[in-house]
């Protein structure tokens, strides 16, 4: 395990047709410490799903460099696993299937494997849905299938793109608290990309606000309550007068550069 | 068993009457049942909702039973279940419309015109025509001063024929007696059968379309007979109505004058420095004279008020004929035989219309009892193959199929030769070429056979190649920009082509027998698995691709575990099309050439006209059609049931 580290990471897109380039990220520098849970935030456009698609390998900045530990990142890897918004679950295999995965792909010995999906699913709350097939799973447990099927690989750091914008708000409730859970189970580095101010504030022991046009870093919060809802519940920490606070002051930031935007365009 | 078989046969028409009484039943039942589940279903859904068409079995078995009933119908098969002897009643019918039909030829109550009528306008016309094309320069000019006069002669000669006050006394007679007799048969007809016997060697005629004497030819009733004897006489009849001439002394005269007149112009030359071409005219023309007078001077041209008296007599016969039939068979004729009628020809007596071309149900399943028959000495099979059996293949056919003699070649040394003491002893080379070629026996397996196998076997092996070639090749067209780019032009300009455009490159090639076939569905099948192939490949989702990527998975485990299955829903829905494709070529092609399968018992069934046959073959096709797709809807149903639910 490593601290990931982002040295001047630029990323510049060209529209092959018209020639025009768009500046989706800029001089973006950050270390994030091994164990750290970071959630980045920004209005549409800021190059945070970009950020994250470097992160995990599927593509190469323009300039800079990012790295995890010593080694820098030139593409996919299994120590960055992946969360995506639609669980990406393979729909023709079964849960213990679609878990085991990475396992089968570095042909793990079965019987290690089948021990390692049971410890896994029972850690995100899926005993006995091995056989399921996953369409049969609702949002929630396709997400936490998603979420297993990343951890058995022992990654060092867990990327999450949107992960839970597509559940209902109850569910979605859950899920955070299994998010930190893991989290604090695991000792893991976890960078998680989201479009809701309370949910960054609630996973993000650190917190990124990135702004558009270029796309970089404008700010970045220190917070308490990740460590507040591992003990607390989170509607709890949300009644938290700072927590409000804070809410407020981001969201009207994210406010203020929404109307730039459509002010500019 | 075959005693039952036997049963079943000879009783067909009576099984089909209580088939088409328990179909009716059927359909009404269902009708009534599907009205009222539908009352109580309509009420839950609105209009346009998905749900109302599923279930719906009444109205599938109301479906089945109309098109039966329609197939009995149509087919005369409810004629012939219910009312057996019509058809050898009409058959005797047929029988003096066949014997008068001489007559009717020449009426206008059969014909439109009379005949002479349409004789004097042809004649007048090529005559006037003949005229207008003398060729002047190959006659002198006292022979086309003669010519002219020959002309007006012949026109004079034609109103000779046509008028009623020259008309010869004789030939007047003989019509008047003609109508006599005419009148006499009707008369006949009038007072009815009663009196009249079945012939009596009619008790051992086979029924209705059981043999392929469709319908018995002598009278079985009393009503039969009547008209068989009516028949006969009226041969008769007709015999001298053809032998009626027409011989005015006016014309006898002009006939023998025109005679010698036309031969005079044939033994005379030819005009000074006329050339060849001349010469060849001018034989050419008094040939084509004379036959015109040839056809003049036969006496067939009566005045029309002459045959009026003809015409109403065999105006009166038909009407005789009609009531004759009597109420019941008129009945039968008109509501149970749509489309037609049963006529005689020379021989014997055939349905006509709908009841010819579409066989009784009966007879089709009788029909395919026979050929499915695996007994091929017991008259089963077609053409000395079974429909669908099994036989013991030789295990060597199979190797010999798919060793190349080629490694015989290979193989260092000589081929053996013939020793001084004519003697041969293989050696290692020509034990080997002795295998590749199939000669070497290795025991038997059991095999399908037949001409069903023989196309199934044409479809399988070919969708199987389609597959397990055009599937990768589709799958790393949807991957790879190099794969799609040099691949896609050749199978989007070669999968255009009907496949059967084709057919006669590739039988010519690869042969009429079954490589030949293989390869033209090869080339359906392929085409197809790769576009459907590279498809599902290319829609594969971004991130699952990705997520794949993470979880350290190499290019080719992605290939085999995600992409792969991945595009399975669009592989399976492209073997089902194949397979629909595959089988329409198949068909096709072996109607155009080949010894087996279903499109070739076909092509043979059109050469013979053996409607039956045809369409034994046509439903075979559709219910083997119609189980290949149940069992890939089935297939698809069962492997990807996450379809539509991702």
């Amino acid at each position: 395990m490593a601290n990931l580290t982002s040295d001047n990471l630029c990323m510049t897109f060209t529209n092959p047709q018209t020639g025009a380039a768009v500046e989706a990220l800029k001089d973006v520098n950050f270390t994030l410490k091994k164990g750290e849970i970071l959630s980045v935030l920004g209005p549409s456009g800021c190059g945070k799903t970009t950020l994250l698609n470097i992160i995990a390998g599927f593509i190469n900045p323009t300039s800079g460099k990012i790295a995890l530990g010593d080694n820098e990142i030139t593409g996919p890897g299994v120590e960055r696993g992946m969360v995506f918004q639609q669980g990406a679950l393979f729909e023709w295999l079964p849960v213990s299937k679609n878990v085991d995965f990475g396992l089968r792909m570095k042909k793990t010995p079965k019987k290690e494997a089948a021990a390692q999906v049971e410890k896994w699913l029972d850690t995100v709350g899926l005993q006995g849905f091995g056989d399921t097939p996953t369409y049969q799973l609702s949002g929630g447990m396709q997400q936490r299938v998603a979420l297993a099927r990343c951890l058995v690989n022992d990654p060092d750091v867990i990327l999450m793109d949107e992960p839970l914008g597509a559940l209902d708000a109850l569910t979605r409730e859950k899920m955070q608290s299994l998010v930190l859970d893991l989290w604090k189970e695991t000792g893991k580095t976890i960078m998680i990309i989201t479009h809701s101010v309370e949910e960054a504030l609630l996973l993000g022991e650190r917190l990124f606000v990135m702004a558009p046009r270029p796309g970089r870093l404008h700010k970045e919060y220190r917070l308490p309550f990740a460590e507040m809802g591992l003990t607390q519940s989170l509607r709890d920490v949300k009644k938290d007068p700072y927590f409000s606070e804070v809410r407020e002051e981001i969201l009207t930031m994210i406010w203020n550069m929404e109307e730039e935007i459509m002010g500019r365009v | 068993m075959s005693d039952f078989f036997h049963w079943l046969s000879v009783n067909r028409a009576t099984i089909a009457a209580f088939l088409i009484i328990l179909l009716l039943i059927t359909f009404v039942f269902s009708i009534v049942i599907g009205r009222r589940l539908s009352a109580i279903r309509d009420k839950d859904e609105v209009f346009g909702d998905p749900e109302r068409t599923k279930g719906g079995w009444y109205w599938a078995v109301c479906g089945v039973s109309a098109l039966l009933l329609i197939w009995f119908y149509f087919s005369w098969g409810s004629a012939r279940a219910y009312f057996p002897k019509s058809a050898n009643e009409l058959c005797q019918v047929a029988k003096l419309h066949d014997a008068v039909s001489p007559i009717n030829a020449a009426l206008p109550s059969g014909s439109r015109y009379f005949k002479s009528t349409t004789l004097v306008a042809r004649n007048s016309e090529q005559l006037r025509a003949l005229r207008a094309g003398f060729p002047v320069a190959a006659f002198s000019a006292a022979e086309g001063t003669e010519v002219e006069s020959l002309f007006d002669e012949l026109h004079g000669l034609i109103g000779i024929y046509s008028d009623p006050d020259k008309q010869d006394p004789e030939s007047n007679s003989k019509l008047a007696s003609l109508v006599d007799e005419i009148n006499g048969l009707s008369g006949r007809l009038r007072d009815g059968h009663s009196g009249y016997e079945p012939a009596p060697e009619a008790a051992s005629q086979s029924a209705w379309g059981l043999t392929h004497i469709e319908i018995p030819l002598l009278p079985e009733t009393a009503r039969g007979a009547l008209f068989d004897k009516v028949a006969n006489d009226a041969q008769g009849v007709a015999k001298n109505f053809l032998k009626a001439r027409n011989a005015p002394p006016a014309a006898v005269d002009a006939i023998a004058d025109i005679r010698a007149r036309i031969d005079v112009l044939a033994a005379g030359a030819a005009p000074e420095g006329a050339d060849e071409a001349a010469l060849k005219d001018r034989n050419n023309f008094i040939k084509s004279l004379d036959r015109i007078f040839k056809r003049l001077d036969d006496g067939t041209i009566f005045p029309a008020a002459a045959l009026d008296g003809v015409d109403d007599a065999m105006a009166g016969l038909q009407q005789a004929t009609q009531s004759a039939k009597g109420f019941g068979l008129r009945f039968v004729e008109s509501g149970f035989m749509p489309g037609g009628s049963i006529i005689k020809s020379r021989t014997q007596c055939t349905e006509q219309g709908s009841g010819r071309w579409l066989p009784k149900p009966t007879d089709v399943v009788a029909k395919f009892g026979l050929l499915a028959n695996p007994d091929l000495e017991a008259g089963g099979g077609f053409k000395g193959t079974p429909l669908f059996w099994w036989k013991w293949l030789p295990i060597a056919d199979v190797v010999g199929f798919f060793t190349p003699d080629w490694i015989a070649d290979v193989i260092p040394g000589e081929f053996g030769r013939h020793g001084p003491d004519g003697n041969f002893e293989p050696n290692l080379k020509d034990r080997v070429l002795a295998f590749a070629q199939g000669d070497v026996p290795m025991g038997h397996v059991p095999m399908f056979a037949g001409h069903i196998w023989d196309s199934l076997f044409r479809v399988l092996v070919a969708l199987a190649l389609g597959i397990l070639l055009g599937v990768p090749l589709g799958i790393f067209m949807g991957v790879s920009r190099f794969f799609k780019s040099f691949f896609d032009p050749l199978i989007e300009l070669y999968r255009p082509v009907p496949p059967l455009a084709w057919a006669p490159l590739i039988l010519t090639i690869f042969g009429i027998q079954d490589d030949g076939k293989i390869f033209l569905l090869f080339m359906v099948a392929f085409a197809i698995m790769v576009i459907s192939a590279r498809t599902g490949a290319s829609g594969t989702q971004l991130s699952k691709i990705r997520a794949s990527h993470s979880l350290g998975a190499s290019t080719g485990q992605i290939l085999r575990n995600v992409i792969l299955p991945n595009a399975m829903p669009e592989i399976l829905t492209g073997i089902r099309i194949a397979i629909g494709v595959c089988w329409g070529t198949l068909v096709a092609a072996e109607m155009l050439a080949g010894t087996t399968g279903v499109g070739f018992v076909e092509n043979v069934a059109r050469t013979v006209s053996d409607y039956e046959l045809i369409w034994v073959t046509i439903l075979i096709m559709g219910l083997l059609g119609l189980m290949f797709d149940l069992f890939m809807r089935w297939v698809i149903d069962k492997s990807i049931p996450w379809r539509g639910k991702g």
